[in-house]
């Protein structure tokens, strides 16, 4: 980046944006503030991340809010009004049992919201260190870490997913625990990758120098740097992730009845798809803008983080 | 305060081996400005990491203020031995304050007082204290370089090593920085080794300087001798005469490729 | 395709006068040329400037290579009767290569990586000629030669990341030379080679200029180098034109940032403890009245 001389003219202009981001960080945190306002700002100039995140945002209080928002109980069954269309009493109609879609969604808001988080939680720092460690000391333990995500990336993740729940036995935790372990290597795989090009840089360099120790590099130099790649690709992860809870749900495999699982009353929904389309439709619809939400989230992220003039 | 004897150091293995460094031997005494001049591919910066100890896998010895450079270095290594390194834009992490790069050396090594000590470095390398805060891309090269600078001096070596310090910056920061390098030396009984393709930087402030070439050590000599024309190797005096101007008689001398 | 009249060793191939070149951002404007003057005639002239002297935006601005959001306006940017200021994209493309060639820095980053360098030039001479690919290969050979490249014919299939930094700024060279243009703009050629490796590709410079009448537009941050290869100096700071002479007069610049810059250098032949640091006049920023 050169330096650029500005006139007298350029710095007026300048002055004019707030002054808050502009005047020098007087403590770190005054530092660390003023770059997250700067990111938050660019994050909603872009409309379409906008969206997504307020999606997100919108899940998240439906999760937390939902004995609030759900007009019924999810559970409560009523034959008598089994299969009814959508009306002003059911905005989404009722399923089989004539429990309510709308308030079954809204509580199937906290399983996916669930599953998303404890998968991310666990699949992001994990794949990130093994990476990031595999990467920096190279060697047999690099080779040794990538022979074994490439064992697991050899298998489609649907199919792998699949082979580990066979394995836990159906329901959520297994179901979470199943994707977390088809999930990781991608991550460390892309922490390596980064961790090999950031090994060699001047600033690693001048922190052996100093005698810091692996870890110490490893924590503070490297894995900020991969940090953008991994958060944007775990974002990114998230509409996958629900998209494959939704399968596993859909196979039964996932969170067991009368469980208001989106992928699962998709699943049953499918015999009275013909006559009763609310049945299918509405889950269906929330798989998609929860998805799309993430996506579109995880893009608006990496226009932010990922660092333009590295 | 350093010697190299018989240093070889190669890159990979069997036919692909590459012998980047044959033999190179020399002294630097305490409180000389050593260079290492030579063209691209003559190993000087490889030569520097090796007395740093950022490579282990050459042959010879190397010893620095009587003790071996070796695999094996203690944290004592790194207080008598720092390195400023050629690309400002690359030897300060993009994502961490001024504050926290300077503070990180004295964490390592568990000296305290970290606030005087930092402030008193940034002013003796001439940045404001109000700087402490900002990251290394809102700093132009020249500030970044000090920082640099001040991060190789707070852990208060005896040797620093200078990796083309002002080689990508602009002529007139350079001057600045050359001046900055002097002036810290004097104040703080430093003896440095410098690197650099710029024969005119080199003896601006060497004392002595090694010629090389292709790995090795073409000719040691001292700054007078270069500058009074009393070269022993035909290399060197090749090297001086294109680095003085254009001259349409001496490129053909020159080989051609 | 001659776009030049008969022209006399002495009259310029390109006149510009007063050129300003504005980026539009997004919360304001950064002028990088502000009311630049100067002509070109058959000789070397260099541009002289620190990084945002706007040195190199000239030198790209003759050229249209700006990107989008430069807003490029001046009275007068000529290359002979030709009005570069309106010329269209394919007029461009007709007089870039053919009439005015730009050499730049690394040719690791201006060669194509998956060509061989002999189809390059080749390609090259394809696009402003009607040759044959063989007429082509053959000039291209030819070219390879003429900048001093032992094994022209190997050369020619080698890949760029096969060649030497040196071996390939003389493969630029022969590139942008090829269709014979009257003026080679060159942006920092000599700046990332080895000093010995420098000399050489100078050489060649100098000897093609000289035989085939071109003008050079030199443009580099090295005083030092200038002051011995070039004819004439313009030098450059914050977008303006600061001085103008002679490079065998370098000595007796007058202003004040001329003589800092040409002060703090370190020099072989004079030798001094510290060196005199530039202070920046910001009377030096404001801007001055275009010259006519």
């Amino acid at each position: 980046m050169t330096s650029q001389i500005t006139t007298a003219e350029d710095l007026q202009e300048q002055k004019k944006k707030k002054s808050f981001l502009l005047r020098t960080a007087r403590s770190p945190r005054e530092a660390l503030l003023q770059r997250v306002a700067l990111g938050f700002l660019e994050f909603t100039s872009n409309k379409l991340a906008l969206i997504g995140a307020l999606i997100v945002i919108g899940l998240i209080i439906v999760a937390i809010f939902a004995p609030t928002i759900a007009p019924f109980d999810p559970n409560e069954q009523n034959l008598s009004i089994a299969l009814q269309a959508p009306s002003s009493a059911h905005w989404f109609g009722t399923d089989e049992y004539g429990r309510d879609i709308f308030s079954r969604i809204v509580f199937g808001s906290r399983i996916t919201l669930y599953i998303v988080t404890l998968v991310t939680v666990t699949v992001g720092p994990i794949g990130l260190a093994i990476g990031a460690f595999s990467g920096y000391y190279g060697g047999i333990v690099d080779v040794i870490v990538m022979r074994i995500t490439d064992l697991f990336l050899s298998f489609p993740s649907l199919i792998l997913t699949l082979a580990f729940v066979a394995v836990l036995g159906p329901g959520l935790e297994q179901a979470v625990l199943a994707i977390a372990l088809t999930g990781w290597p991608q991550i460390a795989r892309l922490a390596r990758v980064e961790a090999l090009t950031i090994r060699k840089t001047d600033y690693v360099a001048a922190s052996q120098l100093q005698g810091a120790s692996d870890s110490r590099i490893i924590f503070r130099d490297i894995i900020p740097m991969c940090l953008p790649s991994v958060v944007i690709r775990v974002t990114l992860n998230m509409a996958s992730i629900i998209l494959t809870a939704a399968g596993l749900g859909f196979l039964g495999l996932g969170a067991q009845p009368p469980a208001p699982e989106w992928g699962a009353m998709t699943s049953t929904g499918r015999q009275y798809m013909l006559d009763s389309w609310w049945v299918v439709t509405y889950p269906g619809l929330a798989i998609m803008v929860v998805s799309l939400a993430f996506n579109l989230f995880g893009d608006g992220l990496r226009d932010v983080l990922d660092p333009r003039s590295n | 305060m350093i010697e190299l004897s018989h240093l070889d150091l190669s890159f990979g293995e069997g036919s692909s081996a590459q012998q980047v460094l044959s033999d190179v031997t020399f002294n630097v005494l305490d409180g000389e400005v050593f260079g290492l001049v030579g063209e691209s591919g003559s190993g000087k910066s490889t030569v520097l990491r090796c007395i740093a100890g950022l490579y282990d896998h050459w042959t010879g010895t190397i010893t620095v203020d009587g003790h071996p450079v070796d695999k094996n270095l203690g944290k004592e290594h790194y207080r008598k031995v720092q390195m400023v390194f050629q690309d400002p834009y690359g030897s300060l992490h993009p994502k961490r304050s001024i504050n926290s790069a300077l503070i990180a050396p004295l964490q390592i090594h568990k000296i305290g007082d970290e606030d005087k000590r930092i402030n008193e470095v940034l002013d003796q390398v001439g940045l404001p204290r109000s700087s402490r805060f900002r990251y290394p891309h809102q700093l132009s090269g020249g500030q970044r370089q000090r920082v640099a600078i001040a991060r190789a001096l707070i852990l208060e070596p005896q040797l620093m090593l200078l990796d083309e310090p002002t080689s990508a910056l602009d002529v007139s920061v350079q001057a600045e920085i050359l001046n900055l390098l002097v002036q810290i030396r004097k104040e703080r009984h430093l003896s440095y080794v410098m690197v650099s393709h710029d024969l005119a930087v080199i003896t601006h402030l060497c004392d002595r300087l090694a010629v090389m070439r292709q790995g090795c050590i073409e000719e040691v000599l001292s700054k007078e001798a270069l500058l009074t024309g009393k070269m022993k190797v035909d290399y060197t005096k090749t090297l001086y005469e294109a680095s003085r101007s254009y001259d349409r008689a001496m490129a053909n001398q020159l080989e051609t490729a | 395709m001659s776009l030049i009249p008969e022209v006399t060793d002495h009259s310029p191939l390109i006149e510009v006068e007063n050129l300003w070149v504005r980026y539009k951002m997004r919360h304001l404007t950064m002028n990088a040329v502000r009311g630049v003057s100067f002509h070109l005639g058959r000789e070397k002239l260099a541009i002289v400037g620190e990084s945002g002297s706007g040195k190199s935006t000239v030198g790209r601005a003759l050229l249209q290579l700006l990107s989008d959001n430069a807003d490029v306006t001046a009275d007068v940017m000529r290359f002979g009767d030709f009005d570069l200021r309106t010329a269209s994209e394919k007029q461009m493309q007709k007089i870039r290569g053919a009439h005015i060639s730009m050499i730049l820095q690394d040719p690791k980053y201006s060669l194509n990586p998956v060509i061989t360098v002999g189809e390059q030039i080749a390609e090259a001479y394809r696009v402003h000629t009607r040759a044959s690919r063989k007429e082509a290969k053959a000039r291209t050979i030819e070219m390879i030669k003429a900048v001093q490249i032992r094994n022209p014919e190997r050369v020619y299939d080698l890949y760029p990341h096969q060649v030497s930094g040196g071996m390939g700024q003389r493969i630029m060279i022969a590139m942008m030379l090829i269709a014979e243009p009257d003026i080679i703009i060159a942006d920092e050629p000599t700046s990332a080679l080895d000093v010995t490796v420098r000399l050489q590709i100078l050489a060649i410079l100098d000897d093609l200029v000289q035989d085939r009448g071109i003008g050079l537009m030199f443009i580099s941050h090295d005083l030092n180098l200038v002051r011995s290869f070039c004819d004439r100096v313009i030098i450059m700071y914050g977008g303006q034109i600061v001085e103008t002479i002679a490079a065998k007069d370098l000595d007796k610049v007058q202003h004040p940032y001329s003589q800092g810059l040409l002060n703090s250098l370190p020099s072989l032949e004079h030798q001094r403890e510290f060196l005199p640091v530039l202070d920046r006049d910001p009377a030096w920023m404001q801007q001055m009245e275009v010259r006519k």
